[in-house]
């Protein structure tokens, strides 16, 4: 199928961006479209307009120091996970992006249009998550900072304004001692994972976020709990669900078996 | 209502196309119905298949899920551009011609684009490398494992510099291949002669 018709705007700056969006209360924000164009080829988003962003210079930059990694909203999949400086830094971010779907796709995608379209399915906002990261929007009223931990409400719905653009995102570095790892199970490579988690080890503190297995990207604390039983007390905090590719029992297992195996990998590369 | 429609150039293969769109557009229907480069081919329409993948400023990039409005301030490659200008074939279309590494044909262009851009990053790659760089795209016939070879091939031809084939000049047939002109004209298509 083809998209429906919209009306199509290509600013050159953020504020006329941010103008554009403040004009149509329909209106959705274009950045890769990795995500988006296929919902509307599919007619199931009908948008009033897009406003497309990718004339808008000074979006692609991805500086990575002491502190952390901040991406720009026009930063590709592709470009992070090329970067060093970001791997260096956190690298649970690259971990995470080589499973975003195939190369091509990784090559257009945004990682800032990935975490607002907050599919709870998808890797990096619960990388976002587990971090503690936050993501910077501008709207008509000025800039503001968003905590990951605000940012997910509902199932593909984040805490933004529809006049509001993601302008970059920050994920915090990776502290000396503490350890990351990332693994999920797909049916096939690229695919949608059936459940995914992300381990963030510091010392006595362990915390695994997951995908898939909860209506918005969900990080639980299972520090203190023995390594036998992590698996099921995270499952306390998660709903997986059946669907056509998988039953709840079986992602329910996966569960289990990826905890222990994050848990495992992260304490293995601690610092 | 009619629906606003917008002038933009595509920079298609080294030559300048301007285009008057709709912002709907997509960029495989802009390449294949506006501009009749007919070479990229449209399978899913939503991202999967990959064989409508054409190189965007050099990298692979799926043309089904660009707006041709978006494309304006690209550099576009097609598979019709990865022909030297007198039609001789490409590293990679030979090695796909040599390694039987197609069909039907119909994935095949986005393979092309894609293990174009992929060759040029990463010239020499293992045989996982070689199967990681189509892991993107979908065949339905052909099966992976000549597409795989070809991969490789076009390694060696791209390295080797080896003289290219004119499409109107195919190699000579392998001893103990069966050559075109021997098998059953009725059934040459199907491979089936006999």
């Amino acid at each position: 199928m083809k998209p429906a018709p919209f009306a199509y705007r290509r600013p050159g700056s953020l504020a006329d961006a941010v103008a554009a969006l403040a004009g149509d209360a329909g209106a959705k924000v274009l950045a890769g479209g990795q995500s988006l164009v296929p919902l509307l080829s599919m007619r199931l988003a009908a948008p009033s307009m897009l406003v497309d962003i990718n004339a808008i210079p000074g979006l692609d930059t991805i500086t990575a120091d002491d502190i952390g990694v901040t991406v720009g909203a026009l930063a590709r999949h592709a470009d992070v996970l090329a970067s060093d400086d970001v791997r260096r830094v956190q690298p649970l971010v690259p971990m995470a992006l080589s499973r975003v779907a195939h190369a091509t796709i990784r090559n257009r995608g945004t990682t800032v249009g990935s975490l607002v379209h907050a599919d709870a399915a998808a890797e990096m906002p619960v990388v976002l998550t587990l971090l503690g990261g936050s993501l910077e929007v501008v709207g008509p009223s000025g800039s503001r900072t968003v905590p990951a931990h605000e940012l997910y409400v509902g199932p593909l719905e984040c805490c933004l304004h529809h006049d509001e653009i993601a302008v970059s995102a920050f994920f915090p570095a990776l502290a000396p001692g503490a350890g990351v790892a990332f693994d999920e199970i797909a049916r096939r490579h690229g695919d949608y994972a059936l459940v995914g988690a992300a381990a963030l080890v510091d010392g006595d503190s362990v915390k695994v976020g997951y995908l898939s297995v909860a209506d918005v990207p969900t990080v639980v604390d299972l520090s203190g709990v023995p390594d036998d039983r992590l698996g099921d007390v995270a499952l306390e905090h998660l709903d997986p669900a059946d669907d056509v590719h998988a039953t709840a029992d079986y992602r329910a297992q996966l569960v289990r078996v990826l905890t222990a195996r994050v848990v495992r990998s992260a304490r293995e590369g601690t610092r | 209502m009619t629906e606003e429609r917008h002038d933009v150039v595509l920079t298609v293969n080294g030559t300048a196309h301007p285009v008057r769109v709709p912002g709907r557009r997509l960029l495989s229907d802009a390449l294949r119905h506006d501009l009749g480069l007919t070479g990229t081919h449209v399978g899913c329409e939503h991202g999967v298949c990959g064989a409508c993948t054409v190189l965007v400023d050099g990298r692979p990039v799926r043309s089904c899920l660009m707006f041709a409005v978006s494309a304006q301030d690209s550099e576009i490659t097609t598979v019709e551009g990865l022909t030297g200008s007198d039609g001789s074939l490409g590293p990679v279309q030979q090695a796909f011609l040599e390694c039987h590494g197609l069909q039907c044909g119909f994935c095949t262009p986005g393979f092309l684009t894609t293990i174009t851009a992929g060759l040029r990053d990463n010239p020499s790659p293992t045989h996982e490398e070689a199967r990681d760089m189509v892991a993107g795209n979908l065949c339905r016939c052909t099966g992976y494992q000549n597409i795989v070879k070809a991969v490789e091939r076009a390694a060696e031809l791209a390295r080797d510099g080896a003289p290219r084939v004119h499409p109107a000049d195919p190699p000579e047939p392998e001893s103990g291949q069966l050559a075109y002109e021997e098998r059953d004209d009725d059934n040459a298509s199907t491979g089936l002669g006999g």
